[in-house]
């Protein structure tokens, strides 16, 4: 590995200091799952690398608060998992953090850290998105003190490994809205294997209480694409099959699949929609579930989809 | 740029150390080349094929991606600590008694993700535990002896732990 500085700031002035002083050259180091890789191959070359464990400004728990939950830049993967708050209200984000990697990467690396490394193929990005989430970036304004901001994470992302976060700011944690209830969110992936693979595709679906459809795909574009059906259309329980299939290619061709390693563009086109019908399907017979239990409706809905 | 030192203090199978790294070393080529401990294994350095796990703070990890410096103040467990008075564990007798070891190069690794998972979860299914060792690869053994050997293990401690609570039952307070 190639020699660089180590620093360990210990609040966030001193880490936003550094971060200033060396621009570009620093990288930020929370987990390192992905950093300490790139490093060791060659594919990173950090003047300085940033530990953030010791800065307590980024929080290592998810606290609840009002109509928010914020999960704390140094919170795992493997904590998020096990944590009540996020198997109640986020199932989707649950089941997409609890694949990636294995056992040991989820006890090292972060959720925020699968964010700002930017790969358009982070599984816990779609379900974010689909959530609604923000992330709070923190910078230094002209006088030198800690400002901090909010972004959507929908707009968050500007290529692979590519943030609004600029190279002299970094994210403190994340936030989530409590979402209206009925709400019904899922998460779909396809891989070859199911431990230890990066996904073909992985998506997001979610439907709100006002009927608005959010999908989120991931690994078919630079980076995640969010789709939205605003008429409410989707979440009807008798559309009719036709319909849904013109609204799922509608919403699906705001994706630009590629091939590379993992799959044929091809494939990934066929993939998106099936997998897309599959994560609706879920993401309603969910909301369906919070508005009270199997209903006429959602009988007619799964049969529209008869697999 | 002048080298950098690190001065850590780093507590390994109850021994602790004293020690100065340098930015770029990571865990495992401490264990292994500062402390001597090679039962941990270096494989594909990139976090992918466990081979390397150890135990940090309670949680299984893969010291391959793990700076030196990071694990500043840390309590790490390794295969070396495992054993007991220079015997082997209940889990590793369970892996030799199983066969479920070939060339034996993943076998560290997967003892210490299996002992992570025993910990967590004291009765595993076969499920749980191919999915608690998912993390950790085996070229030879097509992993059906590794789980044997895991359920083993399980079987072995909870007829130990009921004997002991049988024996301690009269003296048990009220």
């Amino acid at each position: 590995m190639k020699s660089f500085e180590y620093l360990r700031p210990h609040n966030l002035a001193e880490a936003l200091e550094i971060m200033e002083r060396y621009g570009a050259g620093a990288r930020p180091l929370l987990g390192g799952t992905d950093l300490t890789v790139r490093i060791q191959k060659g594919q990173a070359d950090p003047a300085a690398v940033v530990d953030l464990k010791g800065v307590g400004e980024i929080g290592e728990s998810i606290d609840a608060r009002g109509d928010t939950v914020t999960v704390g830049g140094r919170v795992v993967l493997s904590d998020l998992v096990r944590s009540d708050l996020m198997q109640t209200h986020y199932p989707a984000l649950v089941e997409a953090a609890s694949i990636v990697g294995s056992i040991q990467i989820r006890n090292r690396a972060t959720l925020v850290g699968n964010i700002c490394n930017a790969s358009p193929a982070a599984d816990t990005v779609p379900p974010l998105i689909a959530y609604a989430a923000e992330v709070t970036v923190a910078g230094l304004d002209e006088k030198g003190a800690p400002i901090r901001s909010r972004v959507p994470l929908e707009d968050f992302f500007l290529g692979p490994g590519e943030t609004r976060c600029a190279p002299t700011e970094l994210v403190l944690g994340v936030q989530l809205p409590l979402p209206s209830r009925p709400f019904g969110c899922a998460f779909g992936r396809l891989t070859r294997r199911r431990g230890v693979d990066l996904a073909t595709i992985n998506m997001a679906c979610s439907i709100d209480a006002a009927g608005i459809t959010t999908f989120a795909f991931g690994a078919v574009g630079p980076t995640v694409v969010a789709a939205r059906d605003e008429s409410g259309e989707l979440a009807q329980p008798d559309l009719p099959e036709s319909r849904r299939e013109e609204l799922l290619r509608s919403l699906v061709e705001k994706t630009s699949p590629i091939s590379d390693v993992r799959s044929g563009e091809q494939y990934r086109r066929a993939m998106l929609l099936t997998i897309a019908r599959r994560v609706l399907r879920q993401a309603f017979e969910r909301r369906q579930y919070q508005s009270g239990g199997q209903t006429q409706g959602s009988k007619h809905y799964r049969g529209g989809f008869g697999e | 740029m002048s080298m950098q030192r690190i001065r850590i203090s780093i507590t390994v199978n109850a021994e602790r150390h004293q020690l100065e790294v340098d930015p770029y070393e990571t865990l495992l080529e401490l264990l292994r080349d500062r402390l001597d401990l090679t039962g941990t294994k270096k494989c594909c350095g990139e976090g992918e094929c466990g081979a390397c796990t150890v135990i940090m703070n309670g949680r299984a990890v893969n010291s391959c991606i793990i700076l030196a410096a990071e694990a500043d103040g840390s309590e790490v467990l390794t295969i070396e600590g495992l054993s007991e008075g220079g015997r082997p564990n209940q889990l590793q007798q369970a892996f030799l008694d199983a066969g479920a070891v070939q060339c034996g190069f993943c076998t560290p690794g997967m003892i210490m993700a299996a002992h992570y998972l025993l910990r967590n979860n004291p009765h595993p299914t076969d499920e749980e535990i191919r999915e608690g060792l998912s993390g950790n690869l085996c070229r030879c053994t097509g992993y059906g002896r590794i789980v044997a050997a895991v359920q083993a293990a399980a079987a072995a401690e909870a007829t130990a732990a009921s004997k002991a609570g049988l024996e301690s039952t009269p003296e048990a307070p009220k």
